[in-house]
């Protein structure tokens, strides 16, 4: 038989895959756009939060099934990140690193006073369909379906990002266009149109990480600044524009934060900056990015 | 960075030939603040310790071109190493001020030396991780921190033995006042000094100044440390005003807090923050007594459009509308 301990690590181990799935499908479209675009986004957890707000006013306020309400949500989170793109978003392109964080700081500003007054100050919670809500029983240790249904859904999004920009004519574009964005429109590419498309769906990846995530990552107007150290954490080390690094960087980060909540209460945090800080140092461009 | 010729020069940079009526304005205005609201004293102080955060951080972002958003860090740093020193040592003000800016500057001096090797985006990741994992550290070091509950009772002695802080804040107010005239004053003389003109060289183009031979690592790493000092200064003074020290000192919140202020005034000119801080400190003020969340929208908004129309800040507007020192 197995002992209690080595079963309560991994029901741990478990979560910390969940929790770094999720901080993947957040931060995948914040790797993508800041590799491309190279700006400094500091809003994108705000995108996180927009699709999130929007799936449970979809499933509480319209009672729609939740299995209709995500996908739209992630569709309205890329709707309105693409008309930021064109907007707001294009007037700095131009601009220094810290022209980028100051518009960027701004725009989450709005964004958490648009939720507050939206939905209140107070956490909210998405209903989920009573199917997921079951434990599935793998021997002598319980897991939840939903966080399984997680998983599963964020390794999907993985596989179809890596194949979408790796084996798809568009996706070759928007390689070349991110190697030579000059060249590329010399070619005949429009840059512009993909980088507001590329920008759309890393929106629309981050809204479905908060539609998907809500109850890993509470629902609340301050979201978009709490967990904005820790995307940036995982885009930086795994390297920008790199979906392999993205991933690798959030299960780490994800199993050495749950796992420094349940056994080093106080310390967690701390191995998690002193690595990402020796990383940086050593390798200031990532586990996988290249040098701009 | 769009700054007028005027700035660049060595003739424009060294306005102590043309000291003006200017420059004296801000002091007068804070002195008569101290006799006009003498019932605002307490958040006037704490608008004069932030002009000194501001201070420093221009040094370092203005003057000296690193971008970064872990300022909060040596402003914590300071706070701390002044709140203990007050605890534990000696209550005296002045030299709590002294070791604060003393931990700060070294602290400044080693992360510097580390960090400024990187620039752009990695660096702004690096100071911000090196603020989040001082807040950890900070949160778990409790023995000397207090942990989350942070360092309370810290209680200054007269100043100068004989200038009690008296409940309105009287003597706080003109303490605070003096140590930023005197943090002016240093950063006036490193910026004008030829340290300073190398520094605006190494902001506008470092590739040329690695080839006319001058050091870019060591000057950045200097004014990094000259920056980390006065920002520990300005959070000692907080400690010893506010008579606490809690986490959110080290947040990067604050970072990029101060990092908004200063750039609504105006980087790289020294008077940025004179302006920026206190504008947004007193709207700040009053928002919070009526809704905190309208306030970020609207500052929220004020920045967006600031960005887009006035990417100088406030007083790049000045040159622009009323033609003064602007001659590109």
């Amino acid at each position: 038989m197995l002992s209690a301990q080595f079963i309560s690590l991994l029901t741990v181990l478990f979560d910390g895959v969940a929790f770094g799935m999720i901080l993947f499908l957040i931060s995948v479209g914040l790797s993508i756009t800041m590799g491309v675009m190279r700006v400094v986004n500091l809003a994108h957890c705000g995108f996180a939060m927009i699709g999130g707000y929007l799936t449970y006013a979809l499933t509480t306020m319209a009672a729609l099934p939740f299995a209709l309400a995500v996908p739209l949500a992630v569709v309205g989170t890329m709707i309105i990140g693409a008309i930021l793109e064109r907007t707001v978003y294009s007037w700095v392109y131009g601009q220094s690193e810290l022209g980028q964080v100051l518009m960027t700081i701004g725009l989450t500003f709005v964004m958490i006073a648009g939720a507050n007054a939206l939905f209140g100050s107070s956490i909210q919670s998405i209903p989920v369909p009573s199917a997921l809500r079951e434990t599935v029983q793998l021997g002598p240790v319980g897991l939840p379906v939903y966080r399984l249904f997680l998983i599963a859904v964020a390794a999907a999004c993985g596989v179809a990002i890596w194949l979408a920009l790796e084996k798809t004519e568009a996706g070759a574009k928007l390689r070349a266009a991110v190697d030579n964005a000059k060249m590329a429109g010399c070619i005949g590419i429009n840059v512009k149109a993909l980088f507001a498309l590329t920008f759309a769906i890393g929106c629309g990846f981050a809204g479905l990480g908060g539609a998907l995530g809500a109850d890993i990552f509470p629902l609340e107007p301050f979201y978009a600044l709490h967990y904005l150290v820790l995307v940036l954490i995982v885009v930086s080390v795994g390297g920008l524009g790199s979906i392999k690094g993205t991933l690798l960087a959030s299960l780490i980060l994800g199993l050495i934060d749950t796992l420094g909540r349940y056994y080093l209460p106080t310390g967690g945090g701390i191995v998690i900056y002193l690595a990402t800080l020796m990383l940086l140092l050593a390798r200031p461009h990532g586990l996988f990015g290249r040098p701009a | 960075m769009n700054l007028p010729t005027s700035i660049l020069l060595p003739a424009g940079a060294l306005p102590h030939y043309r000291l003006g009526v200017m420059d004296v304005l801000p002091w007068i205005v804070a002195l008569g603040v101290f006799f006009a609201f003498d019932t605002y004293l307490s958040l006037g102080a704490q608008i004069l310790t932030m002009v000194i955060f501001g201070l420093s951080l221009d040094l370092a972002l203005g003057f000296a071109g690193i971008t970064t958003l872990g300022h909060a860090a040596f402003f914590g740093i300071g706070a701390y190493a002044a709140g203990y020193w007050n605890l534990h040592f000696t209550a005296e003000p002045l030299s709590g001020l002294l070791v604060a800016g003393l931990a700060a500057g070294a602290i400044g001096l080693l992360s510097g030396a580390l960090l400024l090797r990187t620039h752009g985006l990695a660096l702004l990741m690096l100071t911000m991780v090196v603020t989040v994992l001082l807040h950890e550290v900070a949160n778990a070091w409790g023995s000397v921190t207090g942990g989350a509950d942070g360092l309370s009772g810290v209680m200054p002695d007269a100043l100068f033995r004989v200038f009690q802080f008296d409940l309105f804040g009287k003597t706080a107010y003109l303490y605070a006042l003096g140590v930023l005239f005197l943090v002016f004053l240093v950063v006036r003389m490193v910026v004008n000094s030829p340290f300073g003109l190398s520094l605006r060289g190494v902001r506008e183009n470092a590739r040329r100044m690695h080839l006319v031979g001058a050091s870019v690592h060591l000057r950045l790493v200097a004014a990094y440390a000259i920056s980390a000092i006065l920002a520990g200064i300005a959070g000692g003074l907080a400690a010893q005003l506010t008579r606490t020290v809690s986490l959110d000192r080290l947040t990067f919140q604050l970072s990029g807090d101060i990092l908004i202020m200063l750039i609504i005034g105006g980087v790289g000119r020294l008077y940025g923050a004179f302006i920026g801080i206190p504008l947004y400190m007193l709207m700040l003020d009053r928002a919070a007594a009526v809704n905190p969340f309208h306030w970020m929208f609207f500052v929220g908004l004020a920045l967006i459009l600031l960005v887009r129309f006035a990417p100088g800040g406030l007083l790049a507007l000045g040159d622009r509308g009323w033609g003064k020192g602007g001659k590109q």
